[in-house]
């Protein structure tokens, strides 16, 4: 049976954990605290924690200086727009390499998964000079195909493990009581795999919006998401603690809420299954 | 179960995909190679015609390429060392009976979903500061000269911030791969005298070993790419110009793009030697 416990032992634990999450997350923490001071505080020496006087004065300065809401959009149309075409090209093709496996498919998935060790680096100038010949340089369209591009083979993989999941027998099952091609689609596979693709859809939302080799240099002014929009504040007129705060916590906070409601997705897709 | 009929449907649905990734493959690595046997320079001139093999001699020949190549090294070595390690250690205090473990895994796992951009302009400019960073004061409290972190311990510096951002991803697999493990055994070992550090050694480890390998797997392939973390922290000085971010260099800071073309092939091959490396790993753990 399960070992004896002792409270002592549990309270140990809790304090060791609680202190390493929090030491984890501190620099999280001390960015967010930081974005409700004054410059003067932010600065403070000895630095000053919680209390101070409370002020929203940073999040106005950073939307009015350099209009967040424009980054914020096309963070959200790039990651999105990236998001919805991957899983439209992944779905068909992890479905097929899942229920009609054929003996090179384990070498197709390897391959994909090969594409996405090139290192970006090596092809940023042709991706450059393409872009520039069809006007797609600092556009959303662009952007969004290359993180299509560069976050589909993940997309596939995660997929893939898990349509594999889905057990064959309830399919034979569902053919033996006669049921058609299509409802064995509609009412058998498509329940069993949402789940799976509304996790990948998380996941994938996640790598696009944090993604910054492409977005750094293929946008400027028009297309820029938000890791484009906190680059600006490594300028040196951009060096205020408490507005950089600020910034980082705007362009951080959407994701890390839809990162939290994801995590326990994180470990399965992130692995392809292959830990369990 | 697979007729003819599916066969060829499976390939009309795996035919975007295929297409997609192999122009994306292909397409700009032919062009990089391309450019890599030309004079390319396109502010100065632009095409000044074939130069053979020229751009990889200057490239591979160049003071800066070694230590690019050490420098891509150390930082993915460093990082994954540092997050299989704590990782371990953290997945190991996380799998203990606790009170609001929900809560501290949120805690541990934050890191892993803020953008690298603002991670490092974070720890840039409010820790590693000499100045007003926290690093700064909490030297200054015990009596010692505050570091100037990102130039005089630039990779350390770059090592901790990556880490940090990896750490939660590690801890979160290797804690799964834990929480796997059979403790009936654990426990029957505990029985029989073993001690923690034996149990440890030939129970958890040899389990955990398969997790090991995808967080070094999927951890290389982002690592070795590196480059927010550069490009807004030392911008590659001090010793921290990765090949990725030399290669950057040359072709959009001194817009040689022949010569950057050729150091960017380098680092093609510099990835697949590794990733042949890995996918052998990978491809052994598929089967199971």
């Amino acid at each position: 049976m399960a070992r004896n416990v002792t409270n002592q032992r549990k309270l140990i634990n809790t304090v060791a954990a609680w202190a390493v999450g929090l030491l984890i997350f501190f620099p999280i923490l001390w960015t967010i605290l930081t974005s409700f001071k004054t410059e003067a505080t932010a600065i403070a020496d000895p630095p000053v924690f919680l209390f101070f006087d409370w002020t929203l004065d940073n999040y106005r300065v950073v939307q009015e200086r350099s209009d967040y809401m424009r980054f914020l959009w096309n963070s959200v149309i790039i990651a999105g727009g990236s998001t919805f075409l991957g899983i439209l090209v992944a779905v068909p093709a992890a479905w097929s390499m899942a229920f009609v496996p054929s003996a090179r498919t384990k070498d197709i998935l390897l391959w994909m998964l090969s594409t996405k060790m090139l290192p970006a680096v090596g092809v940023l100038y042709p991706i450059y000079l393409i872009f520039i010949k069809m006007g797609l340089l600092d556009s959303r369209v662009g952007l969004t195909i290359v993180l299509m591009l560069i976050n589909l083979p993940i997309i596939i993989w995660m997929l893939y493990t898990y349509f594999r999941e889905i057990p064959g027998e309830i399919l034979e099952a569902a053919r033996m009581d006669g049921a058609s091609l299509k409802e064995e689609i509609l009412y058998v596979l498509t329940p069993m795999a949402i789940p799976g693709i509304a996790s990948t859809v998380l996941l994938n939302i996640i790598l696009a919006w944090n993604e910054a080799f492409w977005t750094l240099n293929l946008t400027a002014a028009n297309a820029a998401p938000l890791t484009a929009f906190i680059a600006s504040y490594s300028s040196p007129e951009g060096l205020f603690y408490a507005k950089l705060s600020a910034a980082s916590t705007m362009a951080i906070a959407p994701i890390l809420i839809l990162g939290w409601f994801s995590q326990k997705q994180l470990v399965r897709g992130l692995t392809f299954g292959a830990v369990k | 179960m697979a007729t003819k009929a599916s066969r060829s449907a499976a390939r009309l649905m795996m035919a975007p995909a295929v297409v997609l990734l192999l122009g994306w493959m292909l397409v700009p690595l032919c062009m990089t190679l391309y450019f890599s046997f030309k004079k390319y320079l396109p502010l100065r001139g632009g095409d000044l015609g074939w130069v053979g093999f020229d751009n990889y001699v200057r490239f591979f020949s160049s003071s800066a390429f070694w230590p690019s190549v050490q420098a891509t090294l150390v930082i993915v070595g460093g990082v994954l060392a540092i997050t299989v390690v704590f990782g371990i250690l953290l997945a190991i205090l996380l799998d203990q009976p606790m009170w609001g473990q929900g809560i501290v895994r949120i805690l541990v796992i934050a890191p892993f979903f803020v953008m690298p951009t603002v991670s490092a302009l974070v720890w840039k400019n409010m820790f590693m500061d000499p100045v007003n960073g926290l690093f700064a004061h909490l030297w200054k409290f015990f009596g010692a000269t505050p570091v100037e972190w990102l130039s005089q311990a630039s990779m350390t510096s770059l090592i901790i911030i990556v880490a940090w951002q990896w750490l939660p991803f590690a801890t979160l697999i290797l804690l799964t791969a834990i929480q796997s493990l059979d403790s009936e055994q654990l426990e029957a070992a505990e029985m029989d005298g073993a001690p923690a550090l034996s149990r440890f050694g030939y129970i958890t480890l040899p389990h955990l070993s398969r997790a090991i390998t995808v967080v070094v797997l999927i951890q290389t392939i982002f690592l070795l790419s590196i480059f927010a973390e550069i490009f807004v922290t030392t911008q590659g000085s001090f010793g921290t110009r990765t090949l990725t971010y030399l290669v950057y260099q040359r072709v959009l800071e001194s817009q040689n793009v022949g010569l950057g073309s050729a150091g960017g092939i380098f680092a093609v091959i510099l990835a697949n030697i590794i990733a042949i490396f890995l996918m052998r790993i990978v491809g052994k753990n598929l089967d199971a």
